[in-house]
């Protein structure tokens, strides 16, 4: 009963704590997905100096763990002088992940179509600009809506590791209650189905817009995607 | 027609290679207005790709596009566009625009391109899609269309933009038998008012019918030339031969 009693004291903290994930994921999401595009863009159309400095972004932001990333911007901020708000270094490190696994998401999707759709905009007389504007991304983002889903989800707890840094998120203030409480078991018990909520809601969300969004008389492309959304 | 009017397209001396290998070269069209071509020949005999390029969606590596006596200049990305606004393609496969109804596929063009107003641009595509027999059909998307009415939503496409010429890539070889006649007919009328055309197919009674002038192509190159009449008269020709053989598959 005891254990129970702590979780319930803690809560409102924790609940709090869940806004700061929200605030650090959704502004990561959507860093990821205005400067993801443009990377997309630039990698499947681009000239090869472009494509070659987007691959290299790309291949770092993959490659270098999130944990390190953390500490790496923290540094930068430090030896900048810039004044250290962990939120800010979390929103930004997550963010930069997030173009770049995105970008690749987004890829994916435009050299997914087929080329035919591209020529025939352009036999219109569209220019390349207007063409990838209004015809292929239209398409591509469409697709890319269960993959996104997945960045997510991948995104929301990729952001739990942030709270080395001390940003006030969910896992950090469920750490400082356990800390004083050593309430281990059901605090953490209690934030891991918190995440469990979030992300089952964002995804149910997302799974929404992907039926709606989708284009009729295509069939299957909004069943069975993910398993939890639907 | 007066002989001082230039031929609405001249493709003079085309040549491309890809990976390595010449698929066309040296050749050369000229059509006027309100004229037929068909280019007949065997498969990757570079009927798709001349058509290709000339409208510059395959770039050609020598030689020149006129329309209507003005020369494209390929590098100028403005000229090209303006050039493809006046020269219309029609594709094997169909290649519409998966995401938009047929409606917003022949008004899009319209709008992004010749900066018509959404009700304007709408008005005109309907009036183009009742042409081509799809006027109750505006709202379906390209998924919930038979081949035959995607292929005539995308003439409709076309039409739209009020080209001075139509290039038509084989437009019935990914159709079902049964619907060929529908799209062949819209065509058909297109001849009959004068659209000017050159067109790719392996519908040889269609050809015989309506082409002004057969081309026959081979590795690449424009071996015969002539009136359906002349062609297919004569017994030594490669025409002949090459339809001969089609009608014994058929």
């Amino acid at each position: 009963m005891h254990s129970l009693s702590v979780v319930w004291h803690a809560l409102p903290d924790i609940l709090a704590g869940g806004a700061v994930t929200m605030v650090i994921v959704a502004t990561a999401l959507l860093m990821g997905l205005a400067l993801g595009v443009p990377l997309a863009v630039g990698q499947v159309y681009g000239g090869p100096g472009i494509r070659r400095l987007i691959g290299v972004y790309v291949w770092f932001f993959r490659g270098v763990p999130i944990l390190v990333l953390l500490f790496l911007f923290y540094g930068l901020f430090i030896t900048l002088t810039l004044p250290v708000q962990p939120i800010l270094i979390c929103c930004l490190v997550l963010g930069c992940t997030s173009t770049a696994y995105q970008s690749q998401i987004f890829r994916g999707a435009i050299q997914s179509l087929p080329k035919g759709q591209l020529q025939a905009a352009r036999a219109l007389g569209m220019s390349d600009a207007t063409a990838i504007g209004g015809i292929v991304l239209p398409q591509a983002l469409r697709l890319s809506i269960p993959g996104w889903a997945n960045e997510f989800s991948i995104l929301l707890k990729d952001s739990a590791i942030c709270f080395v840094l001390g940003p006030q998120d969910m896992m950090a203030r469920t750490s400082f209650a356990a800390a004083r409480t050593h309430e281990h078991l059901a605090l953490y018990g209690a934030t891991g189905v918190l995440y469990l909520l979030i992300t089952l809601a964002i995804l149910r969300l997302l799974k929404v817009l992907e039926v709606r969004m989708q284009v009729p008389g295509y069939a299957g492309t909004g069943q069975g995607a993910t398993e939890w959304g639907g | 027609m007066n002989g001082i009017e230039p031929p609405v397209l001249q493709v003079e001396g085309v040549c491309k290679r890809l990976g390595g290998k010449a698929v066309l070269e040296d050749c050369s069209i000229s059509v006027r207005r309100g004229e037929l071509k068909v280019l007949i020949g065997p498969s990757g005999a570079g009927k798709s790709t001349l058509l290709h390029c000339i409208n510059c969606l395959v770039v050609p590596d020598k030689g020149d596009i006129l329309l209507e006596g003005e020369r494209l200049d390929t590098r100028d990305k403005a000229a090209l566009c303006a050039f493809r606004t006046r020269v219309g393609m029609i594709f094997q496969d169909f290649n519409l625009f998966d995401h938009l109804s047929a409606l917003d596929n022949v008004a899009i063009a319209l709008r992004k391109v010749r900066g018509m107003s959404r009700d304007d641009a709408a008005a005109r595509a309907r009036e183009e899609l009742e042409k081509v027999g799809l006027g109750g059909r505006g709202g379906h998307y390209p998924a919930e269309l038979s081949g035959g009415q995607k292929q005539r939503v995308a003439i409709a496409r076309a039409l739209a933009m009020d080209p001075r010429v139509i290039l038509l890539d084989e437009p019935t070889s990914a159709l079902d038998p049964e619907l060929v006649g529908e799209v062949l007919s819209v065509i058909r009328a297109l001849a009959k008012d004068g659209m000017t055309m050159v067109m790719a197919t392996h519908q040889m009674d269609f050809a015989r019918a309506l082409a002004t002038e057969l081309l026959f192509m081979e590795h690449g190159r424009i071996i015969e030339q002539g009136t359906p009449e002349e062609l297919l008269a004569d017994e030594t020709t490669r025409t002949r031969d090459f339809c001969q053989r089609l009608g014994e598959l058929g």
